[in-house]
This record gives structure tokens, C-alpha cells and sequence, in this order.
């Protein structure tokens, strides 16, 4: 399916693209600059696999003057450009625009500095997420988003996309620890943003950039926070008969002052799938399974998991299962952050949804979805942030069976409305992009998205930076409404 | 609870010059001089919606900061930002501070460096914006990255960016014991110790330095706070002498803070040396945040601060004719600037405070 189909391209003229090609040609190497169909192909896509398209060239530069370069000689022949670290991103963040320049940061991979004493790090933005925290290891040290792309997607992606992980209830998301980026903006300007300092002075554009899908401007490095790494942890792995219990523990247990390190829950669908891939010993006959950690030193980790064992008893948990060492625990995380290859193994295609809610509302959402399941016929298991409400339904179908794609996004559609409906958001981690550019017009009045475009204009009057993501257009809005609904795919 | 959001449309449609948003004037002397015709928030009051067990709470801008950190603090929750009240403190019938006030004013009080910023807990806000359009950015859930961030930008916005109408915050529980120690310790000593002490999972929710002596709070569960005061040693403080040192450093009533030398604040790296400046000070925030009252000139001051990797504030008192702010690159200037457009085109709440 071609990527753009709610985005009006720039138009850029034949010769402009011979001129910016033979311009980039010369700040770039040969091999950092690719332009045949079999070179771009691989860029084609992220992770949302259900959208392509091929870009007019890839540039790989290796340095700021380089990036920067591009970035002038893009601006000036007003040719879109998209960001793209890892490109694992789940929502088409980085699926390339008609007629723009790909700018892939992969050789950005050096850890600039560690700092041990402050606790910092300094990164290029092509750094893994992972290797962070294996150069912060000898220190005991790490860093704490660890989303479950981390041993494949980057800081810039992570940056772009505010990404969060399974311990961001207590460790919180990329926001609140990256301390400063280093960003540079359509037109070539350079700025450092934030400061290993607090509360760097001026407006708090760190916050606007982060989470800004690459639409503001291009992270060139990333100072990030370190966390001291506990002295030990363990994880407590309950069982439910159906899920209303197992929301009613998660509530209990934060009702009870406590905020484990990670909460995160599984329904039946999902531990199968699981199950059959990593063999991280989940019970298979219960309706969901919650996951609930807890770090610190060993006295304090006895006292919070034996509190939370009492709690989730209460809450009716089937059976209880305490990690007996550092190897169980990992196993039993395994499993959670595989959950979506493990679905992606038993279906040709899947959708994975990214709705927050208010954890209250969990039971009504999850019995909806399955009303929306048999309803459609498409099978769908769900991956939920307990402690925060992230929930990820992902959708299962066929691309290559007539029609299944678009039942399958028609129903994601009503996921997120259902999402918004509860007082909840369409994205809580995986951010906008192309995949639900529709139902940002159910979420946010023609008001806010005009204060958005405001904002863009004030980093990138031409939006040349990622256009047509994220951020619908008036127009777009009043179409889809006049077109009955939000939802689904647009005609061809 | 009332709602003002229609007087405050006819405020904004009728406004000759400038409007300058205001709560209970907790925090007036802070920030550039003052502009423009007040709008006083603290009629549109109330908590909206508060659940503890989401860890979630909503209030319109002039509810009470006191009164919404006792709701909080009926169900062992707070905000863990520690927002100062200044002033008597909460507690005194004068306590002026709104919710509105502490978000747009964006300071955070001793548990900052351990728990995170004002801006790190906001989750949404309601905003009138220049032209009277009501706008809701964020939401009521801890995850959310539809749009872009607009509501942890009006964190310390101070007013310049639009009204605040509600706020909706993330919410944390009360730590269930706390412990505070004192190290006889000289400015570098303590820095350093407070630096090795940041690098190991000890549960530090504060420290503060001043004239020798370095104060630490440490807070969490009754296991981990015990283990780490018989590791850290030192001197323990009785509960009340603790709670009353961490109340009078956080709204600013010890002894330090008095007088009418100007105060500054410096934030630096927290490993930064001891800043080379006349005058006296107090460390807080591991050594993020210097207290320093000094009447050297400001760009000395700000020289400094620059070299040691950080930026310096006029927080009180002093002249404050070349700006209270650290002053910024050209071209971050200017990108500020366009922002501030962005949302506020017509330049209504352009009363130059920050
Ligand atoms: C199996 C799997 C599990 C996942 N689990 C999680 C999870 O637990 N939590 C979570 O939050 N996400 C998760 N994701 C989503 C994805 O990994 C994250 O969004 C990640 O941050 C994307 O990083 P990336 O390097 O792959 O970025 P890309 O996909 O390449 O790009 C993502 C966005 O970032 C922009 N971008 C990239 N680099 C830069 C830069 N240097 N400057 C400016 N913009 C840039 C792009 O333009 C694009 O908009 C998962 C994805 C998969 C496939």
C-alpha cells in the first residue's frame, strides 16, 4: 500500500531532483548516498510493514558537517526528508515520503563519553538502546527505557518517538531521562537543547522535540541519564482467571503506596503465542497473567514482593510463581518482551495498537476488543503497560487474503476511538506517524492540530521534516468526517 | 468550584495591552518585571477529578496548592515534585500558592533531583490560548505522544504561553519511612560524596549543603531506608526537627534565604567544582542547584556559571534590569521567540516575564 495517500507531495520538478541528486552526490561518498531501486528498497518501510514506499535517495553521512550539508541542500530545493534510525518504529515514522530524501543516522554509533560521577551519558544518535546500557555496565550504571526493540532501535528513534519500556512506570519514559540534545534543523542551524544542568533556561523545548516523530528537527546527539542499577530484583508472576481480577490487583497493589519496577499483563492469546516461542513458563490455562517486579536490596524486595504476593491473592491470582534467581526472572521477562515476534510467528501479518486508558476502564475495552474480534473475525491478543494503562492489542491477519488489511485497520480504528472515548489517548508509546494520522482528528479539535501546525511552522515553515505525519490537516480532518468516520482506509 | 473559562474570553477579547496571569502572587518577585493587566485564576478553583489508584489528579489552575496536596496526602499520596509554597509555607492561613502557579512557575522543590521536575509529572493541560480558544493537550494517562508535548512546555512558561485552565499531574505515594542524616562535611567534600552516593541505588529523595554541614533525607520503604542510614552513618535528625529543615528549605524560609542580599541560583552539572564567587551558599539537588547570595555583578556571575557547564537565575531581589534569565544563543533566542508566536500570535500574554 503506498505510504502517502493523505499527503498532497511537494512538488518537486525533474530538474530540482537532478540538481539536488548531483549536490548530494558531492557532499556525500559513493556509497553513502543511494538512489537505485534495489539500494532503497530496504528503506522502504519500519516496522509498520503494511505501508511502502520507495524514497528518491538514501543518504548515510557519517558526520554533523555532513548532515548538515544534506540537510541545506534539501532545503534549499524544498525536498521533504525523513529521519530514520533503526527503523523499527511501529506506526511509519520512518516510512519514506514520494519524492524525498531518506537521512539514515546508522553511522552515528559512538558512545561520546560516558560520565560515572554525574551519571550521564553522551551518544550519537545511532547508538542502540542496549548498548547504552552495556557501556554504562562496568559502572554500575544503566539506562532505564528499555523498550523491547532495545537491542535494535536507537536513541534518535527512541528520542523521536518517546519510547517507553516494561519499568517505565517507576523509571519513567525517554522524557524524563534524556537530559540535552544536540538537533539540527531543516535549514542547516545547529542548536543544543537542554543541558546536563536542570531546568536549562528558555522554554522547555526538550519536551516539545521529544516525542516529535522527527518532524521538528534531526537529533544529532542525545545526553541521557543513568540510573544506578539495584542491587537485586525479582519478579512475581500471577495468574488470573479472567481479566477484571487481574486489573483489580493492578489497582491494588498502587492503591497499597507501591510502584513496582515493572506491571505489566498478558492475556491467554498472547502467553500462547509466547509460550510456543521462548518457553518462558507461563501458565497457559489462565485467562491473563500479570508480571509484577520489584528492585532495590534484598530486605526491600522480600517486603514489597511478600505485599504484592498478599495483594494479588486477595485479587483472586489462580497461582503465584516468585522468580527463584536472576536467570528465572530474565525467562520470565523474555517471554513479555518477544510477545510480538511471538505473534508475528502465528500469523502472516499483524497490526500491534497503542491506546492508553484509564486503567479503571480496562475491563470494558478488553471485553469491547473481543466483541470487535468476533465481529470482524480476526483473532486479536493483548500486550498491556498494567502500571500505566498502555495497552497493545495486536491485531492478526492476512494481507494476502482480499480485504483483511482493511478490516484489520478498520478495527484498530475503533480501538483507539474506544480508547479516546474512556478519557484515554490513540498512542502511548509508538507515537502517530502515517498509522493513525485519522483518528488524531477524533482525539484533537481543529483548534490544538492548528496550534500543532503553529508549532511545526516555528521549526520548519516548509514542513519539509517529515511531512504528512502525525499531524493531519484541517482539511484531511473534515474529509474523513464528511466520509462518515475516522476510520479504516481511505479509497485507493 | 467555579469555572471561569467564559470570563476569561471576555478578558482576553477585551484587552487593551498585555494580560499578566496570576494566582495568589506566591511568586511574584520571581521572573522578569512585571506587565501588564492582572487576571487573577484563583476563582476558577476546584479539583476535578482525583483517583488514586490511576496516579492521576485534575484541578483547575487556582485550586489551593495546599488544598490539593492535602486531598493527596488524605490518601498517602503527593506530588513528588515538591513544589514550593513560599512565603509561611502551606500550612499558614496567608499560603497564596494555586496549582496553576506552581506548573507555570515550573520550580521544583528538594526531592527534584531524585523524583524529577515539575515538567516530568504534568500529563495534560486545558489552555485558553491568545485568541480565546480553548485547547486540551496531554490527557489524563501516564502515556501519551499523540501531538506534540505542548503541555510539559507550559511548565515554567510563567504565563507567556496562555492561561492555564486545568491541569492534570501524575501523582505518586508517600514514602512509607524517611531518615534524615548530617555529615559535618567542606563544599567539596560534600560534593563529591554526594556525587559517589548518586551513583549507588541508595534512596537519597534529598540533600542539602550549607556552611559545613550536609543534610540528606532518604526516603522509601522501612527496609531500604534503614540499611542505607546504618550504611551512610552520620548524625540522625529527630522526625519533627527533619520535617521542619526540609519544609523551610523547600518554600525558603531558613535562615539562609533571609535579607536582602540578592539571591541566585545556579544550576549546574552536579559534578561542577565549587562555583568561584563571593558569597555565601547553599547546595542543593546533589549539587545540581547553588544557592548563592552574592551581590557580584551579573555577568561575572553568569560567566561562572557558564564555564562550570550551567546557567544562572536572579531568583530574588537584585537588579533586575539585565534580565533574571540566563541569557540564550542568538539562535535559540529566536527559535523561543517563535515559539512563543506560535501559540500566542497576537502577543496577549507577551508580558516579557520570561
Ligand atoms: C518488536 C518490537 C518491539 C517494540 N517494543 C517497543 C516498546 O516496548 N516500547 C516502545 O516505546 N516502542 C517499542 N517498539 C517501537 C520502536 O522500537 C520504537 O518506536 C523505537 O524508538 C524506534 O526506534 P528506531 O531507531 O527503530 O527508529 P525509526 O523507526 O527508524 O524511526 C522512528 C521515528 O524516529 C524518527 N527518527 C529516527 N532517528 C531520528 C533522529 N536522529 N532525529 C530525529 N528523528 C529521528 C524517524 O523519522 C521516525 O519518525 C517496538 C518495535 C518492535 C518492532
Amino acid at each position: 500500500m503506498p505510504a502517502n495517500h493523505h499527503y498532497v507531495p511537494h512538488p518537486v520538478s525533474e530538474d530540482a531532483r537532478s540538481a539536488l541528486l548531483a549536490e548530494l552526490a558531492a557532499i556525500l561518498p559513493a556509497e553513502a548516498l543511494r538512489v537505485d531501486e534495489e539500494d532503497t528498497r530496504p528503506y522502504e518501510c519500519d516496522g509498520l510493514t503494511a505501508y511502502r514506499q520507495l524514497p528518491l535517495a538514501v543518504a548515510l553521512p557519517a558526520d554533523e558537517a555532513q548532515v548538515v550539508a544534506v540537510l541545506k541542500a534539501c532545503h534549499r530545493h524544498c525536498v521533504p526528508v525523513v529521519a530514520r534510525g533503526a527503523g523499527t518504529g511501529l506506526s511509519g515514522g520512518a516510512t519514506p515520503v514520494t519524492d524525498g530524501v531518506v537521512l539514515s543516522l546508522a553511522k552515528f554509533m559512538r558512545i561520546i563519553e560516558i560520565d560515572a560521577a554525574a551519571r550521564t551519558a553522551r551518544v550519537q544518535p545511532g547508538v542502540r538502546n542496549l548498548a547504552i546500557s552495556e557501556a554504562a555496565a562496568p559502572y554500575g550504571l544503566y539506562y532505564a527505557p528499555d523498550p523491547s526493540s532495545q537491542l535494535a532501535c536507537t536513541i534518535g528513534g527512541n528520542v523521536a518517538e518517546n519510547s517507553g519500556g516494561v519499568h517505565c512506570l517507576k523509571y519513567g519514559l525517554t522524557v524524563h531521562n534524556v537530559l540535552a540534545l544536540r538537533v539540527a534543523l531543516i535549514d542547516g542551524a545547529v542548536l543544543d537543547i537542554g543541558t546536563a544542568a536542570p531546568d536549562a533556561p528558555g522554554y522547555d523545548l526538550l519536551a516539545l522535540l521529544i516525542g516529535s516523530e522527527g518532524m521538528l528537527g534531526v537529533v544529532l546527539e542525545a545526553t541521557v541519564k543513568l540510573t544506578p542499577k539495584p542491587q537485586m530484583a525479582q519478579v512475581v508472576m500471577a495468574s488470573f482467571a479472567d481479566v477484571v481480577h487481574a486489573a483489580d490487583a493492578v489497582a491494588a497493589i498502587i492503591a497499597a503506596g507501591i510502584i513496582p519496577a515493572g506491571l505489566e499483563m498478558m492475556d491467554r492469546e498472547a502467553t500462547a503465542a509466547v509460550e510456543d516461542f521462548v518457553h518462558a513458563g507461563y501458565d497457559l490455562q489462565a485467562a491473563a497473567i500479570l508480571l509484577a517486579e520489584s528492585d532495590g536490596t534484598p530486605a526491600e524486595v522480600a517486603a514489597e514482593i511478600a505485599a504484592m504476593c498478599a495483594l494479588l491473592e486477595k485479587a483472586g491470582a489462580s497461582q503465584l510463581r516468585i522468580s527463584r534467581d536472576e536467570a528465572e526472572r530474565l525467562k520470565f521477562w523474555a517471554g513479555r518482551k518477544a510477545a510480538f515476534p511471538a505473534v508475528g510467528r502465528i500469523t502472516p501479518d499483524y497490526l500491534c495498537m497503542d491506546g492508553t486508558i484509564p486503567r479503571k476502564h480496562l475491563a470494558r475495552v478488553l471485553t469491547r476488543i473481543a466483541e470487535l474480534s468476533r465481529e470482524y473475525g480476526l483473532r486479536c491478543a493483548n500486550v498491556f503497560h498494567a502500571g500505566d494503562g498502555n495497552l497493545h492489542p495486536l491485531i492478526m491477519f492476512d494481507a494476502n487474503v482480499p480485504d483483511e488489511l482493511r478490516c484489520a485497520t478498520e478495527f484498530g480504528g475503533r480501538i483507539l476511538e474506544l480508547s479516546v472515548e474512556v478519557g484515554g489517548t490513540i498512542t502511548g508509546e509508538h507515537g502517530v506517524g502515517i498509522e493513525k494520522v485519522r483518528q488524531m482528528c477524533v482525539q484533537f479539535s481543529a483548534d490544538e492540530l492548528a496550534a500543532f501546525h503553529a508549532l511545526k511552522a516555528a521549526f520548519d515553515p516548509q514542513r519539509l521534516l517529515n511531512p504528512g505525519k502525525a499531524v493531519p490537516t484541517p482539511r484531511h480532518c473534515s474529509e474523513y468526517r464528511l466520509t462518515g468516520s475516522a476510520r479504516g482506509l481511505p479509497p485507493a | 468550584m467555579n469555572d471561569l473559562t467564559s470570563d476569561f474570553i471576555a478578558r482576553l477579547h477585551g484587552a487593551a495591552g498585555p494580560l499578566r496571569i496570576r494566582g495568589g502572587g506566591s511568586k511574584d518577585f520571581y521572573g522578569n518585571a512585571l506587565e501588564g493587566e492582572i487576571v487573577d485564576t484563583r476563582d476558577h478553583a476546584g479539583i476535578i477529578a482525583y483517583e488514586p489508584t490511576e496516579l492521576v489528579v485534575t484541578a483547575r489552575a487556582g485550586t489551593p496548592l495546599a488544598e490539593l496536596e492535602a486531598a493527596l496526602a488524605e490518601h498517602g499520596q503527593m506530588l513528588a515534585f515538591e513544589p514550593p509554597y513560599f512565603g509561611a509555607g502551606p500550612a499558614a492561613e496567608t499560603s497564596t500558592a494555586t496549582i496553576g502557579g506552581a506548573v507555570a512557575a515550573g520550580l521544583s522543590g528538594p526531592r527534584r533531583a531524585a523524583a524529577g521536575a515539575v515538567r516530568d509529572y504534568v500529563l495534560g493541560v486545558k489552555l485558553l490560548d491568545g485568541e480565546g480558544h480553548v485547547l486540551r493537550f496531554g490527557g489524563q494517562v501516564m502515556k501519551n505522544v499523540a501531538g506534540y508535548d505542548v503541555s510539559r512546555l507550559i511548565a515554567g512558561s510563567l504565563g507567556t504561553l496562555g492561561l492555564i485552565l486545568d491541569v492534570s499531574l501524575k501523582v505518586l505515594p508517600r514514602p512509607a519511612a524517611a531518615a534524615t542524616l548530617r555529615f559535618d562535611l567542606a563544599q567539596a567534600e560534600a560534593l563529591a560524596t554526594m556525587n559517589q552516593w548518586g551513583g549507588k541505588p541508595l534512596p537519597i529523595s534529598a540533600s542539602a549543603w550549607h556552611d559545613g554541614m550536609l543534610t540528606v533525607r532518604l526516603s522509601g520503604a522501612a527496609a531500604g531506608v534503614a540499611e542505607a542510614a546504618a550504611r551512610l552513618g552520620g548524625e540522625t535528625l529527630d522526625d519533627a526537627a527533619a520535617a521542619r529543615f526540609w519544609a523551610a528549605l523547600r518554600d525558603q524560609r531558613a535562615a539562609f534565604f533571609a535579607g536582602a542580599e540578592p539571591l541566585w541560583r545556579l544550576a549546574l552539572p552536579t559534578t561542577a567544582a565549587p562555583a568561584d564567587l563571593p558569597g555565601a551558599t547553599l547546595i542543593e539537588w546533589g549539587g545540581g542547584q547553588r544557592w548563592l547570595r552574592s551581590g557580584a555583578p551579573a555577568a561575572q556571575i553568569r560567566a561562572v556559571a557558564a564555564k562550570l557547564g550551567g546557567h544562572a537565575t536572579l531568583f530574588r531581589g537584585g537588579d533586575k534590569s539585565a534580565g533574571v534569565f540566563h541569557p540564550l544563543p542568538p539562535a535559540l533566542a529566536a527559535l523561543n521567540a517563535r515559539v512563543r508566536r506560535a501559540l500566542d500570535a497576537k502577543g496577549v500574554f507577551a508580558t516579557g516575564r520570561r
